[in-house]
This record gives C-alpha cells, structure tokens and sequence, in this order.
C-alpha cells in the first residue's frame, strides 16, 4: 500500500497557503495528488522524493497558528506523502513546535535556564517578559551566554522570530587586533555585503583552490593538521579524503550550524558577522570533496545568522560564485538552509541527517559512517562552521604557515566563548597554547566577587576544572591529559558565590529533556541521573550507595548509548563531584 | 549443492576465546547463536530490521571504545569479541534494571531470566520522599481485537516497525514525543478506530512486553485466568484466501485465545491480516 489515510481534520486557508509559499520557496509544486494517481502511479518514490521538506513545512505550520494542528498536519501529510502519524512524531520531537492548540495567540518568548543565564538570574528576565504580558517558555541555551541572561522570541500569526538583543549593535571584545585570524573581518567587513567582502580578501581561498585543484587542496588540509571544531576533534584531511574516494553517488557538504551546546555562541557570531566566509569555505569543500549538493542546518534560533547567510548564498550566487561552475572553479555547488526547531540532538551529525530527511532527529548508529553513509545515505562531509573557516587560511597561506601558529599536536588558532563570571564575556580567538589563566585575563579577569570557584570547560558535554587549573594550556592534548576538554570552546566562570549544585542539578535536567529517548541507557539513565541528582540537592548530602549509584550509571551511559549525547551526559556531572563543588562533606 | 559458494564468503571470528564461522553479511549476535552462546535481545527479531536501540545485547569487541549492539553489527573477519566481561554484564545488567525501573515489565516474560542472572535490581532507585517517574499510562481499550498498554512499553520500535516498512506498510503508529516522554502512538493520539490501522495485529505478533495485547487475552488476564500452561497450540493454513499463510491457534479450555504465525514462515515471516490474526470468533459460533 502507498496510500495514506487521513484523518477529517482539515487545514485552514491560512495554514495551507503558509505550507504552499514555504515549499514553493524552495521549489516545490504544493499539488496534492488525487488518491487515484497516489496510488497507482510512482509508487513510494515521491514520497522519498518529498519528505525531506517535512520540516519547512511545519515550521510554516507553526509559523502561522501557533501550533501544529491536526489540519495542518493533514494537509502537510498529503502534500508531501507523509503518513500523519510519522508527521505527527516528528512535530512532538522539538522544542519549537507545538502540538496542543495554545492557551495565548501571542508570540513566544523563550528564555534561557542553562548555566550562564542561571547565574545572570534568568529568573528576573523571565518575570519581567510575563509582567509585560508575554507568553514565557523556559528552555536551554539560546547560543547568546555572551549576553546573558537569553532571550529569543518566536513569532506566531506569520511574525517573524526575533532577537530582541540582536538590536544592539555587536561589538567584538579583540575587534581589529592584528592577531585575529578566524576573526579578522569581523567588525571590520561588512556581514551584508558581497563587495565589502571581496575588499577584505574574500573569495581569494576559493580561486586559489580553483586553481590547486582538488586534491591538492584535501593535502593542504591534510597536512595542515586541521581537526574539528564542532566539540570530536577529528581530522577534517582524513573526513574530506574519505568522501573523494567515493564515487558515483550524489555527494554532500553539511555545514553544522546547529550549535546548541550550553555554553556555545561562536557559530552564532561567525554566520552573522561573516556569513560569506561559510559560504566559500562550503564551496571549497565540495570543490575538494567533489561534493555538488551544500547544505546548511542551523538552529532555529538564530533568525539574524538565518537571514544574513540566505543573503550570502543569493548574492553569491547572483554573482556566479554559487552554482554551476561556481567561481569558474569548473565545479558545480550550491547550498540550501534548513533550520532545526529547537532540539540539541540534531546537532549530533547522524541525528542533523535525520532531522534534515524529515525524520525524527534520532542518531543512527555508527558504523557505517557519514563519509560513506550520510544525509540521504550518500557520501558527506559534514563540518563545523569554524571548521571550515580555517581553511581559508590554509588554502591562501599554506599548511606551514596556518602551522606557525599553536603547537605542533594543536596547530592554528581556537575560537573560545568566554561567559559566566569574566570581565569581558564573548567571543574569543587565541592561538591553542594559550593557558586557560591567560584566556580568563584577556576577558577582563573573574568577575562577581573576583574569586574563581570553577570553570566549564566544553559546555555540559564537558566538565568542570578548578582554579589550580589556570596554568593549562589550552590544546587537545593538555585538556585531553589532564581530563578535561575544549569541546566546542565553551570556557564558563563561576565565581565563589554561585551555587554549584543549582548548576550541576540543571545540567543533569538538560541531558534528562534533551535525550532523543532512543536508546535505554540515555533515555533512562539520565532520568535516573538527574533525580538522584534532585535527591542529593534535597537531603543535602550524598550517600556513598549514591555515589556508587552515579558511577554505574555513567558507565553503562558511556558503554552502551548509541551517541555522544549518552556518552557525554554524566562526565561534567562527575567532574563536579571529584572536585568537590557539589556534595563534597557526605554530612547528614 | 556444495559447499563452496559458503565457505568463499565466510567470515571467521573469535568469540569468548573460541573461533566462528559464520556467513559473510551475518551479525554477531547470529555469530553467537553459532557458538552456542546465549545472549539476551530485546529490540531485535529475525523478521524486522534491527533498530539496535535496546542495548541489552552489548558486546564488548576489541579496539572499539564503547560495546557494540550484536545484534546489528556485522561480523568481520579477524573480530574479537567477549561476551561475559565485566563491562558486558554491567552494561546488560543496568539496561535491564533501568527498564524495570520504568515500565512494568511483569509480562516480558523473556527478560525475566536475564533480570535474574544479571541481578538487575529496579527497585534501588529513588526512595519513599523521592518516588523515580515511570511511565504511568491508562490501559488503552478502544475496540474488541487487542489493547494497548504502554505503561509495559519498553520503546523496542517493532510495533512501529511491524506496522510500517518492515510488514505492514500502514504506518498508524510512530514514536511520538521525545526522550522518556517519546511514546508510541497515532496521529494526535487518536483512536486506533479513527487512525490508518487496518487490525492486522502485527504489532501485537511482535510485542515482547505484554503492551500490545490481544483483548481475549487481556481479559482473561484481568480476571486471573490466563493460564499459558493449559493452552495448546494447533498449526493450520489459514482459509480465508489462497496465500496459505500459516497459523498457529493457541487454545484455552477450548476456546481460541490467540493467533501467532511462525516468523520464519517463509510466506508471512510471522505477519498476517485481519482476517487470519482475529477472524476466528466464526470457530466459536459468534
Ligand atoms: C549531542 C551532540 C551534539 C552535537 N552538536 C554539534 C553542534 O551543534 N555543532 C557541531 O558542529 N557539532 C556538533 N556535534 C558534533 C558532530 O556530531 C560532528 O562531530 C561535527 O559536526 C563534525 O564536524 P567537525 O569535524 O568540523 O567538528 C555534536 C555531537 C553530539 C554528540
Ligand atoms: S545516547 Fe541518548 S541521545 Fe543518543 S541515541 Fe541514545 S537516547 Fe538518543
Ligand atoms: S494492527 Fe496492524 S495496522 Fe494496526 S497498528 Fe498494528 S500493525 Fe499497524
Ligand atoms: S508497544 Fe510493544 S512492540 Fe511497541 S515499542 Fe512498546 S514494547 Fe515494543
Ligand atoms: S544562552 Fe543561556 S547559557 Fe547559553
Ligand atoms: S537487541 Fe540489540 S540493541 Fe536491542
């Protein structure tokens, strides 16, 4: 059977034209076909064909009524092919939709829980949204810790998601310093500007590969000693090599813009104020890779680098530098923007594929490998947006030069997000060496009262360092010896007044709503985690059964989950427990 | 037929010490059906896709990091892997007691032996003041061929499997929601009567956990007098149509109670339709 069956509900006038205009925008024909010809003719191809639009369209669902309603998704089932029930399990995984009709018809206002907006006193923000009337949503991390305490406002009756701090003008704290690399337009380029661009050097690397040809570019990289950024530190050469050497299938860029690790905002800050160097550097990779198809995932809550990379890709391409023959590169590559809906998950790469397909954003299990096996099952490479943005350097300068800077076994520089209790939070750039004291003093010292108690490191993937840890230098390997991460960048501050275990009770909350529930030992465990957590947080102490109880279940959570969410989800957790910030006197 | 065209694609490796040999394409768990060794499973079947998301069937292979689910995995030559170390049993151990901690699995009858010999303890979780959340729902009971309880849900994706590309091509049930919240469930929770489900019980065929039910089973069992030691099981064809799937009717006080297909029947791998999986109240004069 290739038919659907649909329930009566059917959706309004508003609902199906907020579907039409989004798929038309992406070039798709909003016809349903009659059940005759769903039937008999192209039997489940269309609906192949179709359903990675699943999540354009509820978002324009959601857009529109506030909520995904049993119409609306009727009528996305029909359009796309896509049984109800699966729509229906894919609207309930993220955050951003609704799937009960909403008690307000005002727009959403999302303020941020995690760790730094904890500490900022998120709580005041979130009282003075509601006295002004406003409907508020508590969640996680809205990727502007910089700028604590967060908030990010989703539009309902077609209004559009806004930032209310993205009114402000940007300030970058190291703007215009000659040591800047990754960041050295930023501020000083204008991020809406093709030719402004171009007159700070833009589009050089991508005529430069263009010229080196393919493979030598991937050498470049490879010798470059590149490792990513988005928090696994794996070889980029060793990922690009890999999918060249497939052939005859469609091939794919992913730039992962899903950035939703607590702590993180350097994506954020690099496709807003310099979206065109995204753009290149996913052209040169598809150039290297030989990959046509680019794509951009990016959170659903980042509406400004939303719309600043669309402007990037359609001024580019306006300019042949996306397209057939991109750049005269002989090469053809062009990129599309899907954005997520509010689930740190699919920032996972598997878990991004699915979400992209129009699936529920569960990782699939490796191997087999995106290289070979990625988004539609084709060969991809997918990257960290920073990533990528060292390439640049390495394509025009050479691998030797891109190698003077950092050490030998972390060579080039490091985006760091400084947030918490710093002088000075924001984005950071350092070369790797730099010690984790020397960072802290760049960004104005500790603040609140000027003692440090502890710092993050690596978001709530990561775990927490104490102050005799200031002389680490900040590399893969010195982190990695000495226990800890840098994951992706993520350095918060605690200063001695901030309840530790408020942080720790909250990150243990995040892995509890953020796990996909696919596996058992994640879906479970980090229930378990967390109330064991609550119960410590009550009692005041933990009991050594407890503690015992934490370890078994951080090890079944390592060994046995299908992905680094699980894998993750109890390190900062046991981090704060050895080091004594929670739970140190096992008193009562 | 020789034997050449096997031996040519077979794949050698050592399990717990001892050597396998086993078709090139084969898992490990099937690898250790070979060998003899006993391992526990409870998302995966012979007749679904294995979705490898239970974890219970963990083993440890040498030079990977984490265990690996047997159950999906593919055997390679020159693999070595272990299934009774501390770590396999820890894991397997825990993955069981957190199931227990959550649904009521009193009817996964599988489980219970492992439970045992793995010495899952569900109950240590929380205390009197700190009651664990589990999945507490009303018992489902939306027509006469079979209920859905999800509190006994342990989220093993076959019925959604069974239901969609592995059976059924229906697609009424998906996974809804997400992490202990994610439930499996119709469009908007619906009915089954007002859903795509077209009762061929599927789902129900492959069910470990007592969940999904048929109703004649369900209410014996609610009034005490679902007796599995007194049932017989009679293997016929089915007669409704001339696809001659095989059914096996298990017989309580000489009533049917159930319908099952064999899954390695070569023509149902264990499906049916409708009319063979309920069409018996006919036998009963009703
Ligand atoms: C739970 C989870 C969340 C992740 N989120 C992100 C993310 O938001 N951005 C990102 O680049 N990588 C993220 N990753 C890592 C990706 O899986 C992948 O390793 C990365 O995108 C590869 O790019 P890179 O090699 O350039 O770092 C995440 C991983 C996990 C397990
Ligand atoms: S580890 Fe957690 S997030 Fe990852 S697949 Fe398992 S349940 Fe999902
Ligand atoms: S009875 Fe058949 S159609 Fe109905 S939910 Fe179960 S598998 Fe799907
Ligand atoms: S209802 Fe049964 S078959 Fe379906 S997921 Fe739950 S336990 Fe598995
Ligand atoms: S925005 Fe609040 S912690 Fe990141
Ligand atoms: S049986 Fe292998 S993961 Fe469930």
């Amino acid at each position: 059977m290739t038919d659907i069956y649909l329930g009566a509900d059917r959706a309004t006038d508003a609902e199906a034209a907020a579907v039409d205009a989004a798929l038309r925008a992406r070039g798709v024909d909003p016809v349903v076909r009659p059940e005759t010809e769903r039937l008999y003719t192209s039997g489940t191809a269309r609906r192949r064909e179709r359903r990675h639009f699943l999540l354009p369209a509820l978002h324009a669902l959601q857009n529109e009524a506030g909520w995904i309603s049993p119409g609306g998704i009727n009528y996305v089932a029909e359009v796309l092919d896509v049984p109800p029930a699966e729509a229906f399990g894919v609207a309930t995984f993220y955050d951003l939709f609704r799937t009960e009709s909403p008690d307000h018809d005002g727009d959403t206002f999302h303020v941020c829980v995690d760790a730094a907006c904890q500490i900022a006193g998120y709580d005041d923000l979130a009282a003075s949204v509601r006295a002004a009337g406003g409907h508020v949503h508590l969640g996680p991390c809205l990727g502007q810790c910089e700028r604590a305490p967060a908030l990010f406002v989703q539009g309902s009756g077609g209004r559009p998601d806004y930032v209310p701090a993205d009114d402000e003008p940007f300030e970058l704290p190291q703007a215009g310093e000659e040591s800047l690399r990754l960041l050295r337009r930023i501020g000083v380029a204008d991020p809406e500007s093709l030719e402004s661009y171009l007159a700070h050097g833009g589009y050089e690397a991508l005529g430069r590969a263009g010229e080196m040809g393919a493979e030598a570019v991937m050498a470049a990289v490879a010798d470059s000693g590149l490792s990513g950024r988005g928090g696994a530190a794996f070889p980029t050469g060793v990922k690009w090599r890999a999918v060249a050497a497939e052939t005859g299938r469609p091939k794919h860029v992913v730039a992962n813009c899903d950035e939703s690790e607590p702590g993180t905002f350097k994506d954020r800050i690099v496709m807003e104020q310099d979206p065109f160097a995204v753009i290149e550097t996913m052209t040169i990779a598809g150039l290297a890779t030989g990959a046509a198809n680019g794509w951009i995932y990016i959170r659903g809550e980042y509406p400004l680098a939303t719309g600043r990379l669309q402007g990037a890709i359609d001024a580019a391409r306006a300019a042949g530098l996306l397209g057939e023959d991109a750049a005269g590169t002989g090469h053809d590559f062009d990129i599309a923007i899907w954005r997520g809906a509010g689930a740190y998950i699919c920032g996972e790469e598997t878990a991004l594929f699915n979400s992209l397909e129009g699936f529920r954003g569960e990782p699939r299990n490796k191997p087999p490998f995106p290289t070979t096996h990625g988004l539609f099952g084709e060969p991809t490479a997918i990257n960290n947006p920073e990533t990528l943005l060292n390439v640049l350097d390495i394509v025009t300068e050479g691998p030797d030069a891109y190698r003077s800077r950092g050490t030998e076994r972390s060579p080039g520089t490091k985006l760091l997000c400084l947030s918490g209790k710093v002088g000075r939070p924001g984005l950071y750039e350092v070369p790797f060496g730099t010690t984790l004291g020397d960072l802290l003093e760049l960004a104005g010292g500790v603040a609140g009262n000027g003692e440090l108690q502890a710092v993050l490191m690596g978001g709530a993937a990561g775990s927490f360092v104490g102050p005799d840890s200031l002389g680490l230098p900040l590399t893969l390997e010195d982190t990695r010896a000495a226990g800890t991460t840098l994951g992706s960048g993520v350095v918060m501050a605690f200063d001695t007044s901030d309840d530790m275990t408020d942080v720790v009770v909250r990150i243990a909350e995040f892995f509890r709503n953020e796990s996909c529930g696919q596996c058992v030992p994640c879906r479970v465990g980090a229930v378990r985690q967390h109330e064991t957590l609550v119960q410590m947080q009550r009692r005041g102490s933990l009991s050594p059964a407890r503690r015992t109880l934490i370890d078994e279940m951080a090890e079944v959570m390592v060994d046995a989950s299908i992905c680094g969410l699980g894998h993750t989800a109890a390190s900062a957790v046991r981090s704060a427990l050895d080091l004594g910030l929670i739970a140190s006197a096992p008193s009562r | 037929m020789t034997d050449t065209t096997i031996t040519e694609t077979a794949v050698t490796i050592t399990i717990d010490g001892q050597p396998v040999e086993v078709a090139e394409g084969s898992t490990i768990h099937a690898a250790c059906v070979e060998a003899g060794i006993d391992t526990p499973t409870l998302c995966w079947a012979e007749n679904l896709t294995p979705v490898n998301v239970c974890r219970v069937c963990v083993v440890e292979l040498e030079g990977s990091r984490a265990l690996v689910p047997s159950c999906s995995r593919p055997a390679e030559e020159g693999m070595v892997v272990q299934t009774d170390t501390p770590r396999v049993r820890h894991s397997r151990r825990m993955v069981l007691e957190f199931l227990g901690s959550g649904v009521d699995l009193s009817q996964a009858d599988d489980l219970h032996h492992w439970m045992k010999a793995y010495g899952a303890d569900p109950d240590r979780y929380g205390d009197e003041d700190h009651p664990v959340e589990r999945v507490e729902e009303p018992v489902k009971v939306q027509d006469e061929l079979y209920i859905r309880d999800y509190s006994k849900c342990v989220l093993c994706y076959k019925c959604v499997e069974a239901c969609g590309d592995d059976a059924q091509h229906t697609f009424a049930i998906a996974v809804a929601g997400r992490g202990f919240d994610a439930r499996i469930s119709t469009e908007f929770d619906v009915t089954l009567p007002d859903s795509a489900c077209v009762y061929c019980g599927n789902c129900v065929g492959v069910c470990p956990t007592g969940a999904l039910q048929f109703k004649t089973e369900y209410d014996l069992r609610e009034v005490g007098e679902w007796r599995p030691e007194d049932q017989t099981v009679t293997r016929t064809v089915c007669s409704y149509c001339g696809v001659g799937c095989n059914l096996d009717l298990h017989v309580q006080d000489e009533r049917i109670v159930k319908v099952t297909s064999p899954s390695d029947h070569s023509v149902t791998s264990g499906h049916l339709c409708i009319k063979g999986r309920f069409g018996w109240q006919y036998v009963h004069g009703e």
